[in-house]
């Protein structure tokens, strides 16, 4: 990617990227700049909804479903005495052909037995095409003044005139206005239709308001990001701030976060270079958000879950190792018994390794040149593994009906995933019971 | 088509106890006339008659399929009815929402959401929060009391993925006392859960009832029955007997619920003994 | 040659619509199995996808219709499966956003490079990569007739286009005939697909490469987006007229066929109605496939709108009917022969009553005079067989199925229309009346 953005950009200077960036530049440009700004807020707050609903997928058959619209508006709106040039009929018309498109998903749905992948499929593909033959038609037969209509479909922020961004912008702070207003009713039935609709919402309707979000937010950025590409300011950016937290407020504000840079970085860096199609710079940086969040993201990620899954599995392995030697009554474990147990649990030499290490590292044991010396710690952990151990055999045989002979192999899992107070309940229970804790049970810890 | 015969709940079950029911349905939370319910052309509930005690723990109860979920649906408005009438006070739905509370089953909803158990029982309090206002200090503190009565309360800021199964199912029932109900609908409260949030479960269905609620649960544990609750609907497709548990729970009903699914029956058979022995 | 307004030129529209069909075939084809495995969108995201594989081979290989372009292009399609696989496996998004995620990043990187490779003089057209360019498919020395046609002629004009097109049906008919079982059993349960032998996952990307193979070799005549159209319409639409997979995937074919060859021509006649020039045909056979899928969901013989109503709209009349001469027939059991019309209207809507009596009149099962109505000995043998399968089922209902006596009348009431018998039963009724006997 930098290879190519300093290819098509030869000649830019660190002082004009400043300058662009803070919107040092000519109008126009601040105004574009501004307004995809904007729109990418709103299509991130408008798509964290639309994702949480799993609706991600409708807005594609709705931007898709504009361009017959589009087309439309531009041949009709002479009879009706309008500008055809205008951006708002234009507009106008998008909306009728998206909303058409929605209805005919949910018709179909409704109607057949197709699923809904299909469905929208079908509604994208149908609806697309009955836009490039709209097209066709128009530039054949009343070709003056039908050439800007191609932009539609890849979006031409940088022709926008100082209008069409203040229509851009109104259209997306009413998307966003809405949808702050109307959180705690988008959240409920995102998360619970059936239960909002006992306790008296009208869900139905909460959907649709939703989905005119969703039209808002696809017919505003049109112009700037294209039909094809606007779904993806609503896609992205959600999917990227999910990876980052659990809290519902947080993912709308990082999703607006990562919308609104998106916006913002695209048309700067479009404005900047010659040969950079606007549309695409956005979705390509929320792209690379995108890419880095799922990654590096510190709660979903998949670094920080690999990393939390490897050392779950060490933390696992040198509790067998510590309760080996505590059922063996032994302090030092000989390198051949080592691998005795690595064995065992089908661990590699090269994970048996790293186990020895972890066991050094967390203080557990001490190396010696023929194996390793376990210290207080390390003693300790083994009475409770082999304590918790033996609860949980008692537990699943007097309570969950498991024949003893299924136990062992379940409980190696279990007992790291019992958490302390679940513990104390069970050792209650067994105490009440009056079943005496078998051996390796005298300590607590 | 019109329907000839309009006979009330529990007739012909052989231990009726017409007499203790309300005359006026409209004392009674919950009444059902001739409710039937088909998916596509496949009846789920037929010829539905009932009316619900007041103040009472009622368990619907059955085999799998025999329509205990889908009869709390239709009653709400969840599945729509091919006919039959529901009324809740002797009124329609529609006025009487604001006392009708709801636990839904627990594989409804994707738990994978990103709420914290509080967010979830705050739910509960939107309709009375009202539209477009934020949730306000003194919800959250209702919400937080309710949590406490589940037993929830430290977890209340934990992601509900982070939740077991019947923590899970906890917080359902803490969103539904938010909710402030006089008569309650549960489904499947008991399924799949820990034997903590079952006794959990059972106190404040206790308590419910003896803040004067009305609970209606579908439940799938018939041993259980004769302990937790005091009224019984046997459904099967169709009501088979209703009534309370020492008049209705009996063998031969159950063996009518369930035809002849005899390792279910064994179970039932211990169960009936046990009502019979907490009859005496 | 000429069908309808259109005169057909050999030099125009040949290799044309010989693109379209093919096209339309093989994607129409492989279709079925996505709409069965709920993958549609699958289609929709490696056409789009393939975008940035074939600008980075044009790039590399500054040459157009190379082998390098299809290859870089498929390698594009696989990554795409691959991409969705992981970021909803690893990054546990939901299906329909891993796939909104990765598909419109890479078409957005796909229009990026176009316009870094136009900056170097090399002409690509993002728009035609959606519409395709089936216009430009001109047999220039095409002789008039077709009877002029010299195979050697024909077949060293072919474009290219075509003859890829033709080789990507082959080998789609070929895995099809070869697979069928196995994409069957995969598309139907991969669990027991793979237990069976037939790994699911390996199914699953050998469809998944014919897709893109497919995609690829389409949409450089057609574009990208009648590929997704005939992905998915013709197999949902034979769907909608058959149960059985074999059947379907018949179907799907005489369909997208027809899609094809009906879009080409009315893309140049429909506007030629008003005189105006043709139109995109690409588009115009998208719009065709959604108008047979839209007449499939109205009139379809098993699932269809209007069929579903008619049906229901018989029952209805079916079971006033019945329920008439029912009512008779227990009028004259206690022994009155004869019943006024206006008894009969009560509680039924009048209109159902009087159409219902017409029919029944006119059937020969009952007479009126004097607005009273009288069974004839017709009627009476439909009445008597009615009458018994209620009761058989009022029987049935209470002794086998444990509904009290005073409750099974509305329930009976509605199975005796249907068509099932219920099980033979005793003489007498739960209410102790007589059960007519057979016939």
């Amino acid at each position: 990617m930098l290879g190519t953005l300093a290819s098509a950009g030869g000649g830019v200077t660190v002082g004009e990227i400043v300058e662009t960036l803070l919107l040092r530049t000519g109008f126009n440009t601040r105004m574009v700049i501004a307004g995809t700004t904007l729109l990418g807020i709103a299509s991130g707050v408008v798509g964290a909804f639309a994702m949480l609903r799993k609706r991600s997928l409708m807005t594609d058959a709705l931007s898709h479903a504009t361009l017959p619209g589009i087309a439309l508006a531009f041949l009709f709106a002479p009879v009706f005495g309008l500008a055809s040039r205008s951006l708002a009929v234009l507009l106008i018309g998008a909306t009728v052909t998206g909303v058409l498109g929605v209805l005919c998903v949910q018709a179909i749905l409704r109607l057949t037995r197709l699923q809904e992948d299909a469905a929208i499929g079908i509604v994208l593909s149908v609806f697309f095409g009955a836009g490039v033959v709209a097209l066709s038609y128009v530039q054949v037969n009343a070709p003056s003044g039908s050439a800007g209509l191609n932009a539609f479909i890849f979006g031409q922020a940088a022709t926008m005139q100082a209008r069409d961004v203040m229509l851009m912008a109104v259209l997306a702070s009413g998307a966003l206005i809405a949808s702050i207003a109307l959180f705690k009713e988008f959240t409920l039935v995102c998360f619970n239709d059936s239960f909002a609709r006992v306790d008296g919402w009208p869900v139905s309707a909460i959907d649709l308001a939703m989905m005119a979000m969703v039209v808002l937010v696809t017919v505003a950025g049109l112009q700037a990001v294209g039909l094809i590409l606007v779904v993806a300011l609503l896609i992205v950016p959600p999917v990227a701030a999910r990876f980052w937290t659990e809290r519902l407020w947080l993912l709308v504000v990082l999703s607006a976060l990562f919308g609104g840079a998106s916006g913002y970085l695209g048309a700067a860096i479009s404005a900047l270079l010659p040969r950079m199609p606007a549309g695409a710079v956005i979705v390509l940086t929320a792209g690379v958000a995108f890419g880095v969040s799922m990654l590096f993201a510190p709660s979903r990620g998949v670094v920080a879950g690999a990393l939390r899954r490897l050392r779950l599995r060490l933390r696992i392995a040198s509790d067998h190792v510590l309760e080996a030697a505590h059922d063996a009554g032994a302090d030092r474990i000989e390198r051949v018994t080592m691998r005795e147990i690595a064995d065992l649990h089908g661990w590699s030499a090269w994970f048996a390794w790293v186990v020895r290490r972890w066991l050094i590292g967390a203080r557990m044991a001490t190396g010696t040149r023929d194996g390793i010396v376990l210290q207080e710690r390390g003693r300790r952990r083994g009475r409770q593994v082999s304590r918790n151990h033996a609860l949980w055999e008692q537990y699943l045989v007097s309570y969950a009906d498991i024949a003893p002979s299924h136990v062992d192999w379940s409980v190696d899992l279990v007992e790291h995933v019992l958490s302390e107070e679940l513990i104390r309940d069970l050792e209650k229970k067994l105490a009440q019971r009056g079943e005496a804790l078998p051996s390796g049970s005298g300590v607590t810890a | 088509m019109k329907r000839r015969t309009k006979a009330s709940a529990a007739a012909g079950s052989g231990q009726s106890n017409l007499a203790e029911l309300p005359e006026h349905s409209s004392d009674s939370p919950l009444s059902i006339h001739a409710m039937t319910v088909a998916y596509d052309k496949k009846p789920v509930l037929w010829d539905v008659d009932y009316d619900a005690p007041r103040n009472r723990l009622i368990a619907i109860v059955g085999p799998n399929g025999a329509g205990k979920s889908t009869l709390i649906k239709a009653c709400l408005g969840l599945v729509s009815r091919a006919s039959g009438e529901v009324e809740f006070w002797g009124e329609n739905y529609r006025e009487v929402r604001s006392r009708i509370g709801y636990v839904p089953q627990r594989e409804s909803v994707d738990w994978d959401f990103p709420v914290s158990a509080l967010d979830v029982v705050c739910m509960g309090r939107y309709r009375r929060i009202g539209w477009c206002r934020p949730v306000s200090k003194r919800h959250r503190q209702v919400s937080l009391e309710c949590l406490e009565r589940v037993g929830m309360r430290d977890y209340a800021n934990r992601q509900i993925s982070q939740l077991s199964g019947g923590q899970q199912q906890r917080v359902f029932l803490a969103r539904a006392l938010a909710q402030e109900a006089e008569l309650y609908f549960m489904d499947e409260p008991f399924a799949g859960v820990d034997a903590a949030t079952e006794r959990a479960i059972v106190e404040v269905l206790r308590e419910l009832k003896s803040r004067g609620k009305t609970v209606i649960v579908v439940h799938h544990d018939l041993q259980t029955v004769p302990e937790y609750f005091d009224d019984v609907i046997l459904l099967n497709m169709r009501v088979v007997a209703s009534g309370p548990v020492e008049d209705v729970f009996t063998r031969d009903n159950l063996h009518k619920t369930y035809g002849g699914r005899l390792t279910l029956l064994s179970e039932a058979a211990e169960a009936v003994a046990r009502a019979a022995s907490g009859r005496k | 040659m000429s069908v309808g307004p259109v005169e057909f030129d050999l030099a125009r529209d040949l290799f044309p619509l010989a693109a379209g069909v093919l096209a339309a075939l093989g994607c129409g084809l492989l279709g079925n199995f996505l709409v069965l495995r709920r993958l549609s969108l699958m289609g929709d995201a490696i056409s789009h996808s393939v975008l940035p594989g074939l600008v980075i081979a044009f790039l590399v290989t500054s040459s157009r219709g190379s082998l390098a372009m299809f290859i870089g292009a498929t390698v594009a399609g696989l990554a795409t499966v691959v991409l969705v696989e992981a970021v909803k496996r690893l990054g546990r998004v939901e299906s329909g956003a891993a796939m909104g995620v990765v598909f419109s990043v890479l078409f957005a990187l796909g229009v990026l490079l176009i316009e870094v490779a136009s900056a170097r003089g090399v002409d690509l057209d993002a728009d035609c990569v959606l519409h395709g360019q089936l216009e430009t498919l001109v047999w220039f020395s095409a002789p008039d007739h077709l009877s002029d046609v010299a195979l050697g002629d024909l077949l060293r004009a072919v474009p290219q286009e075509v003859t890829t097109l033709g080789i990507m049906v082959v080998v789609v008919l070929a895995f099809l005939g070869l697979f069928f079982k196995e994409l069957r059993i995969a598309a139907f349960d991969p669990a027991l697909s793979t237990t069976q032998g037939f790994h699911a996952g390996i199914m699953h990307y050998a469809l998944m490469v014919l897709v893109a193979f497919a995609t690829v070799a389409s949409f450089e005549a057609v574009g990208s987006i009648l590929v997704i159209a005939m992905l998915i319409c013709p197999a949902s639409t034979a769907r909608l007229l058959t149960d059985r997979l074999r059947t379907q995937v018949w179907l799907s074919a005489a369909i997208a066929v027809l899609t094809a060859s009906g879009g080409y021509i009315a893309a140049a006649a429909v506007p030629g109605i008003w005189g105006k020039e043709e139109v995109n045909a690409a588009g115009s056979m998208s719009v065709f496939a959604g108008l047979l899928l839209a007449i499939a969901v109205v009139f379809s013989s098993r699932h269809g709108v209007v069929v579903r109503r008619l049906r229901q709209r018989r029952l209805a009349r079916a079971v006033v009917r019945e329920d008439l001469l029912a009512t008779l027939y227990r009028a004259s059991e206690s022994g009155r022969p004869g019943t006024a019309i206006t008894t009969l209207s009560e509680g039924r809507a009048p209109r159902l009553v009087r159409a219902a009596m017409r029919v029944s009149e006119r059937r020969g099962d009952v007479r009126v005079a004097d607005g009273r109505v009288v069974l004839t000995d017709r009627g009476r043998r439909v009445a008597k067989a009615l009458i018994r399968r209620h009761r058989l089922w009022e029987h049935y209902l209470v002794d086998e199925a444990g509904l009290p006596p005073d409750h099974v009348h509305g329930t009976a009431e509605l199975l005796e229309h249907l068509e099932t018998l219920p099980p033979e039963g005793p003489q007498v009724d739960p209410h102790g009346r007589e059960i007519p006997g057979d016939g």
